[in-house]
């Protein structure tokens, strides 16, 4: 211990005591001289402002990001929308400014009552809504006479605007207003209510690139509630533009070509997995969304069987038919059950059991091999290989092929279809895996469900040689400015359990369903463009199966569900195709047109390049 | 047990100036519960007074327990606190954003005010033990820094950054209080200088932003400066003798947040004017000169510090909190002892009392 090192006693903190009182005395007389200054010598001023509760807070929206598909055609924007307000407060005698108001914007005093007799909890000072997006008649008679109308406020909002109608519908989206249970979640927490937010497709999954920023004001109010001084101004940040994968032409064209049935189209780039088209019918209006629809409106909506509110791409779920023969077809090459010179003799049926399987062609198609198999999508054939696999080998390479669980595009509610297991089916329902049923499973029947995105990731997979991609529709996120946030990059999400030998079997298999005179798929043939594709015809469960019953004597919803996965061209593919027509009949008829005229719209360059050129010249 | 003693020796003026101050702030907070606009929240009202019976059982307690038993206690009272800090980060009650809460039952509690005791103990405990007149060098600071630390980051994760710069800001006060030896102070002070812009460099666009904004409200005109401006107008409009009581029309239409916790010195000052914000700093000056006055006439250093660790939490919270509500400070949620509604507030002050009694008493005691 040095010789200043003295134990701290008594009198040494009393010392130390003295002054921290002096310095707490001090920070008081701080206080003390801040209150003197608010209190007496800007008492006055303050009274004055707080007398009228002059200083408000307006807020400002942010305009939306749009919306642009992946050549830049516009899809989505905003338009400026006229609301009225009234702030209780200022808008006395209440009744009679509304009356005015009544007159002005027509419509009924009792109308107007109801929204503020809703509100009635609300303080005096905060604006109720009293109508939303007033036209500009409407907007020119209330300015005019805005003096004689005390604590009415007009604010202009952007408005959503979908431009192409009911394009896209389900892909887009729409924005809506912000439920109450929304608002309660926390999951918005810059959102008040009467806030719009993205509810559905693009429009919610993206909302964050999409919202911007809301800004506002800081004002200084009059009596009458009108602005007298603008103290300070944040500016909205707007939000970003979305580019989409989608291209606005083909999706036009497969929206088109499904007028009136149900179904979805969907199509890829096999060599990037971005999504070219993503149709859904029927669709709907976005706007009407925007815009508020009756209660009557929206049940019409969702009561409608042909589900025009479901994104039957990635939420429809199917059996997937004739096209799971290319997984069955890869399962049985791989495993060594057959090879590229099996025959089977095809006579229309196939007995298993004391039961018969039918061929869908009842006189037969004869001697078989695969590749003729799958051109003339021979049932008995691939009803034998299924038995050689068994149902879990067979599961084992459709789950690897990706049926059986979602692609992970970025969408919500994507279905994941199913791919049953005899471990399924006990777990499931108690009774052990009939053999049987290994018949129906490995044409694609039975349990077997599957969703058209599926079908498509498959199809570009054996398309370009074996690998998976996922599904993108983000193509790029651009600031205002035109900056790239965010590009998106294509991602591997698996490889088909195939070899190259068994590829370029199934794949000569696909190329002859629609280039060899008896392929089920030949009406997609086109001169100058090379497809391969696969039919596919599920049967609609609850049909009864009476061979007397004539095509078109069958009701319409128990009509079978078309099919066709194709890509094009046959050699480096640009293109990847599966169409899902509910009802249609045969995938043949119903789908393979669907597809082919898409893939004519792509390739054909000139024409396309001829539509692209007038789509963006309309803007 | 009991001793006459106990009653002659007893601190009835300290008990005196708590009720006083306590009986304002019930009265300020019905103003602030009742006449806010749509929706009045009597019940907080309610809740409060039983907060208060707590607290004034709580007080009795702490003032029982001789405080020098405190020396012997305070690492359990540390651990068992910052167990509790870890706990509700993990398992606490999800409310606006932050996890604070511990629910038992029908209550919730904040552990993040006991722990500020828990510290001011431990801290105490250390530098009585170690205290001499050259004062503490940069070395035997490093056992105070990580005492503060622990609990000050725990805090800061919830994040309730109001407590947690509390917490610093009694070890600091208490520290200096012990003094720090002059060459480490220098060395502290030169540290700070050097590496605050260095920091600063570092800090990304929207941090910087942050802590600007958190400086200065008014750089935040929608957010933090308008509760500023609205709690400054409630606060001025108030002039010399106050609009009257529960005629508060700033706190009557909500235009002030928080109004029963953050904001309760507005409707204090607008209801009751200059005068009445004046009576209400004087005896907060008063508690705390009285609380001063304890360390004073201790005559046992770890009595003393603990006495002087005690009054730095009121000082502070009472200072932030006002220069917070008149625009001097930045917008923190740190509660006006007494007044604030708030059950763990009110129960952790009261036992901060019970504490000051306790040392207020023993010092004609020899046991």
């Amino acid at each position: 211990m040095g010789k200043y090192l003295q134990t701290a006693d008594t009198d040494w903190y009393k010392q130390r005591l003295i002054r921290v009182m002096l310095c707490v005395a001090g920070a008081f007389f701080i206080l003390l001289l801040r209150l003197f200054y608010l209190q007496v010598v800007q008492g006055q001023e303050l009274r004055r402002l707080s007398e009228n509760n002059c200083i408000r807070l307006q807020s400002t929206d942010a305009s939306r990001g749009m919306i642009f598909d992946r050549n830049g055609i516009l899809l989505v924007d905003n338009r400026p929308a006229f609301d009225l307000s009234i702030i209780l407060k200022d808008a006395k005698p209440v009744d009679r400014t509304i009356e005015k108001l009544a007159k002005l914007i027509e419509v009924p005093v009792s109308e107007l009552m109801k929204k503020i007799e809703h509100n009635k909890g609300i303080l005096s000072y905060k604006p109720i809504l009293l109508k939303q997006d007033i036209g500009r008649d409407a907007l020119a008679a209330v300015d005019v006479r805005k003096f004689d109308l005390p604590g009415i406020v007009v604010n202009v909002k952007p408005r959503r605007h979908y431009i192409k109608r009911q394009s896209a519908a389900h892909l887009i989206g729409y924005l809506s207003e912000i439920s109450s249970d929304e608002l309660k979640s926390g999951k918005h927490p810059e959102c008040k209510g009467g806030d719009f937010i993205g509810k559905f497709g693009v429009e919610k999954v993206f909302e964050r690139f999409l919202k911007g920023k809301q800004g506002g004001r800081q004002v200084e109010v009059n009596v009458m509630g009108q602005v007298v001084k603008v103290l300070k101004t944040v500016d909205a940040l707007p939000g970003q533009n979305i580019y989409l994968t989608i291209d606005y032409i083909l999706q036009k064209k497969a929206e088109a070509l499904l007028e009136g049935a149900a179904g979805a189209v969907v199509a890829m780039d096999p060599e990037t997995g971005d999504i070219l088209v993503m149709a859904s019918s029927p669709s709907f209006d976005q706007n009407a969304f925007v815009d508020g629809m009756s209660h009557k409106q929206w049940e019409s909506l969702i009561s409608n069987p042909l589900r025009p509110m479901a994104n039957k791409a990635v939420q429809g779920e199917y059996p997937p038919a004739s096209t799971f023969k290319i997984v069955t077809a890869i399962a049985g090459l791989e495993e060594g059950v057959i090879d590229e010179n099996t025959t089977m003799h095809c006579p229309g049926y196939y007995k298993y059991g004391n039961r018969i399987y039918r061929c869908w062609r009842r006189g037969g198609h004869g001697s078989v091999d695969i590749v003729k198999a799958l051109s003339q999508s021979c049932d008995v054939f691939f009803y034998q290989v299924g038995q050689k696999l068994g149902v879990d080998r067979l599961a084992f390479y459709a789950k690897a092929c990706g049926l059986g669980s979602a692609t992970g595009i970025n969408l919500d509610d994507e279905a994941e279809g199913l791919i049953p297991t005899s471990a399924w089916k006990k777990r499931r329902t108690g009774i052990s895996w009939q053999g049987g049923e290994t018949l129906s499973v490995a044409i694609g029947q039975g349990y077997d469900l599957s969703t058209p995105l599926q079908m498509l990731v498959l199809t570009s997979a054996l398309a370009n040689g074996g690998t998976g991609y996922k599904p993108l529709i983000l193509k790029s996120v651009k600031t205002v400015d035109g900056d790239i946030v965010i590009q998106s990059k294509r991602q591997i999400i698996g490889r088909l359990p195939a070899g190259k030998k068994t590829l370029a079997i199934v794949k000569k298999g696909l190329w002859e369903v629609v280039n060899s005179p008896k392929g089920t798929g030949r009406i997609a043939h086109i001169k100058g463009i090379d497809i391969s594709g696969k039919t596919g015809t599920a049967q609609v469960v609850g049909r009864t199966n009476d061979p007397h019953l004539s095509e078109k004597d069958i009701p319409d919803h128990f009509k079978d569900h078309a099919w066709f996965v194709s890509y094009a061209p046959s050699v480096d593919p640009q293109i990847a195709v599966a169409v899902l027509v509910e009802h249609g009949g045969h995938g043949s008829t119903a789908a393979a047109p669907i597809a082919r005229e898409i893939i004519r719209t792509y390739l054909e360059k000139d024409e396309y390049v001829r539509q692209l050129k007038a789509e963006i010249s309309k803007q | 047990m009991f001793d006459r003693r106990f009653v002659k020796y007893f601190d009835w003026g300290l008990l005196g100036l708590t009720f006083l101050i306590g009986i304002l702030g019930l009265v300020t907070l019905y103003s602030a519960v009742t006449s806010a606009t749509p929706t009045p929240q009597k019940t907080l009202y309610f809740k409060q007074m039983i907060w208060y019976c707590a607290g004034m059982t709580g007080m009795v307690l702490s003032f029982l327990v001789n405080y020098k038993s405190l020396y012997r206690w305070a690492p359990a009272i540390y651990v068992v606190c910052i167990l509790l800090l870890i706990y509700v980060l993990i398992m606490g009650k999800y409310v606006g954003g932050a996890r604070r809460w511990l629910v038992l039952g029908p209550i919730s509690i904040q552990p993040s005010e006991l722990v500020k005791i828990a510290v001011i103990i431990s801290l105490a405990r250390y530098y009585s033990k170690f205290s001499d007149t050259r004062g503490f060098t940069l070395r035997e600071l490093f056992t105070p820094l990580i005492l503060t630390a622990i609990p000050f980051i725990l805090i800061v994760k919830q994040p309730d950054l109001g407590t947690a710069m509390v917490v610093v800001l009694i070890a600091g006060f208490m520290t200096v209080f012990v003094k720090i030896e002059r060459r480490s102070f220098l060395c502290i002070v030169s540290a700070c200088t050097i590496t605050g812009p260095l920091v600063w460099f570092l800090l990304k666009g929207y941090q910087k932003k942050r802590i600007l904004t958190f400086i200065n409200p008014d750089r935040d005109p929608l957010g933090a400066g308008y509760h500023i401006i609205q709690s400054k107008i409630a606060i001025g409009s108030g002039m010399i003798f106050g609009k009257g009581y529960l005629k508060g029309t700033q706190n009557a239409l909500s235009f002030l947040p928080e109004q029963h916790t953050d904001f309760i010195f507005s409707v204090l000052a607008e209801e009751w004017g200059f005068v009445g914000s004046v009576v209400m700093l004087f005896l907060f000056l008063m508690l705390i000169i009285w609380g001063l006055n304890i360390a004073y006439r201790c005559r046992d250093p770890f009595g003393t510090i603990l006495a002087v660790g005690i009054t730095a939490m009121m000082f502070w919270q009472i200072f932030i909190n006002i220069g917070m509500a008149m625009g001097l400070m930045p917008i923190v949620g740190v509660t006006l002892p007494f007044i604030s509604y708030g059950g763990s507030s009110i129960v952790s002050i009261m036992v901060c009392v019970g504490l000051l009694m306790s040392i207020s008493m023993r010092r004609f005691l020899f046991e």
